[in-house]
């Protein structure tokens, strides 16, 4: 009887990350079959794949309920409660820059860059001014988003009003992007979308709200959100400085 | 099937990578300046486990399943061939409405399976203690995603400046800010943040790539930038605009109801 109920719950968290995946889906067979109407490229691997797709949203969903959220949540209560506001900072800037440092999309972007920028006669084009370059983008991006989470811990303690803070920002960006070079500001703009992993996401979102539910006056909705608002801008500012830097 | 398992491992360990410096960030913290156990511990490690095991997998299934599909797609659509158009067509916007609407499409469907959009909206439904419904919040970036990325692709075809579209989402942003509940606004300008990762981005970047090897005058280091940026920007505009409508439609019920009881 016990397992019989445990396969009912898996069979309906199958279900619900099946629908998750069912617009895209969708949105591939009707193009594939409607519009370019070819036959689709090895069928039984693409079944196979949507399978694995959805055990592994299902997985992913249950564990972030099990690990990844209480930890963030524990790691929260247990550095409020320390009450010591170096500690705290040491962790969500060491949070921010180590999460970053190594994210592949990032790396990917930072190598990318340089051949562009070398490309475009902005910087000597030989390997080590290229690596150079590149890992000095890696480190500034890095730096910027372990300052965010700096920036945006500081904030849900002394309570001061989000939008003051991001709308700031995007007058600083603006204003940037008026002087930066041409070649930095498509990368700049995108680099802010690409810091955040997806494991990152759910733990510095749990931090946030853990943080403003043990502090007095604070509301979780209002001041634990905001976050990853911050790790997002602030690569934007940094590389258009870094870019500005360097040309 | 040899050859499947060294794919789940590389990837299993490619993940791994990812989750190593938080691992060593909280052990060390734990260890040395909390001093405290973790609750639960065997149940958190056990979270752990299937997150690290539940991304690997859903990885590698879209490597499998959707991107190669997806990539072919991009490029098929956006080959001459197909859009069957002479060369002074080939210059015009309109000749490229399949783009856009694949773009939207693809940008709506990939949003609502994004694992990190999905994580914010568990958390945002469970702190308003179920006044954001997780559904409705998803959605609703959906939306936001698939209009940036139709108004992206527009961008790249015909080559205007992406600062300018910044700018003015941006002004609409800080218009929108001013007037908004303020209770959803740390969560608007969240949604803009999760919305391009695992999923999202190996495709829009195809897209762009193709999309500005196709068009005549383009050049792919420059025209392909952008998506990204635009599918951060425009979520936080829909979000804000849902709060703000969701905010006007109960001051009228109320207001209504108060008329009603007169």
């Amino acid at each position: 009887m016990r397992y019989r109920n445990q396969f009912q719950t898996i069979l309906k968290k199958l279900k619900e990350a099946f629908k998750d995946l069912l617009p895209i889906i969708v949105v591939v067979v009707f193009f594939q079959s409607v519009v370019i109407r070819q036959p689709f490229p090895e069928i039984g691997e693409v079944i196979f794949g949507i399978l694995l797709v959805i055990v592994g949203l299902m997985l992913f969903i249950e564990g972030l309920e099990m690990g990844l959220f209480p930890i963030g949540e524990t790691m929260a209560y247990a550095l409020a409660k320390k009450g010591s506001l170096f500690w705290l900072m040491v962790f969500s800037f060491a949070l921010g820059f180590s999460t970053t440092i190594a994210e592949p999309a990032l790396i990917a972007v930072a190598k990318e860059a340089s051949i562009i920028s070398s490309g475009a006669g902005l910087i000597e084009n030989n390997q080590k001014t290229m690596d150079t370059y590149a890992m000095g983008l890696r480190l500034s991006v890095a730096f910027s988003v372990g300052l965010a989470i700096v920036i945006g811990v500081l904030r849900i303690l002394k309570g001061w009003p989000l939008y003051y803070l991001i709308i700031g920002g995007y007058v600083l960006v603006m204003l940037m992007t008026i002087i930066a070079p041409d070649e930095i500001i498509g990368l700049a703009y995108d680099a802010g979308g690409v810091t955040t992993s997806t494991i990152t996401v759910p733990l510095v979102t749990a931090l946030g709200v853990g943080l403003a539910s043990v502090i007095k006056g604070r509301s979780p909705l209002l001041d634990g959100f905001g976050l990853i608002a911050f790790a997002s801008l602030l690569p934007m500012i940094f590389v258009m400085a870094y870019g500005m830097f360097w040309f | 099937m040899l050859d499947l398992l060294m794919d789940f491992g590389l990837i299993l360990l490619a993940t791994l990578r990812d989750v190593l410096p938080i691992l060593l960030l909280i052990i060390f913290f734990q260890r040395v300046v909390l001093k405290q156990p973790i609750p639960h511990l065997k149940r958190v490690i056990l979270g752990g486990i299937y997150v690290v095991l539940g991304l690997a997998l859903f990885l590698m299934g879209l490597e499998k399943a959707l991107f190669p599909v997806g990539k072919i797609m991009a490029t098929q659509l956006s080959d001459p061939a197909f859009i069957g158009a002479s060369e002074s067509e080939l210059s015009d916007w309109r000749s490229y409405y399949w783009i856009y609407i694949f773009a939207a499409l693809i940008g709506f469907s990939t949003t609502i399976a994004e694992p990190s959009l999905i994580a914010v909206a568990i958390k945002a439904g469970e702190v308003s203690v179920g006044t954001i419904s997780p559904w409705g919040l998803r959605i609703t970036v959906a939306i936001g995603v698939a209009f940036a990325l139709a108004l992206g692709t527009f961008r790249i075809v015909t080559g205007t400046p992406l600062f300018l579209y910044i700018l003015v989402g941006y002004i609409i942003v800080i218009i929108q800010t001013i007037f908004a509940p303020k209770k959803l606004i740390a969560l608007a300008y969240d949604s803009g943040g999760v919305t391009t990762s695992t999923v999202t981005v190996p495709l829009v970047a195809a897209l762009g790539l193709g999309l500005s090897n196709a068009v005549p005058g383009r050049n792919p280091a420059i025209d392909g930038f952008g998506l990204i940026a635009f599918a951060s920007l425009f979520p936080i505009i829909t979000v804000l605009g849902y709060a703000q409508y969701m905010e006007l439609r109960t001051r009228f019920s109320k207001h209504k109801t108060k008329s009603d009881a007169i």
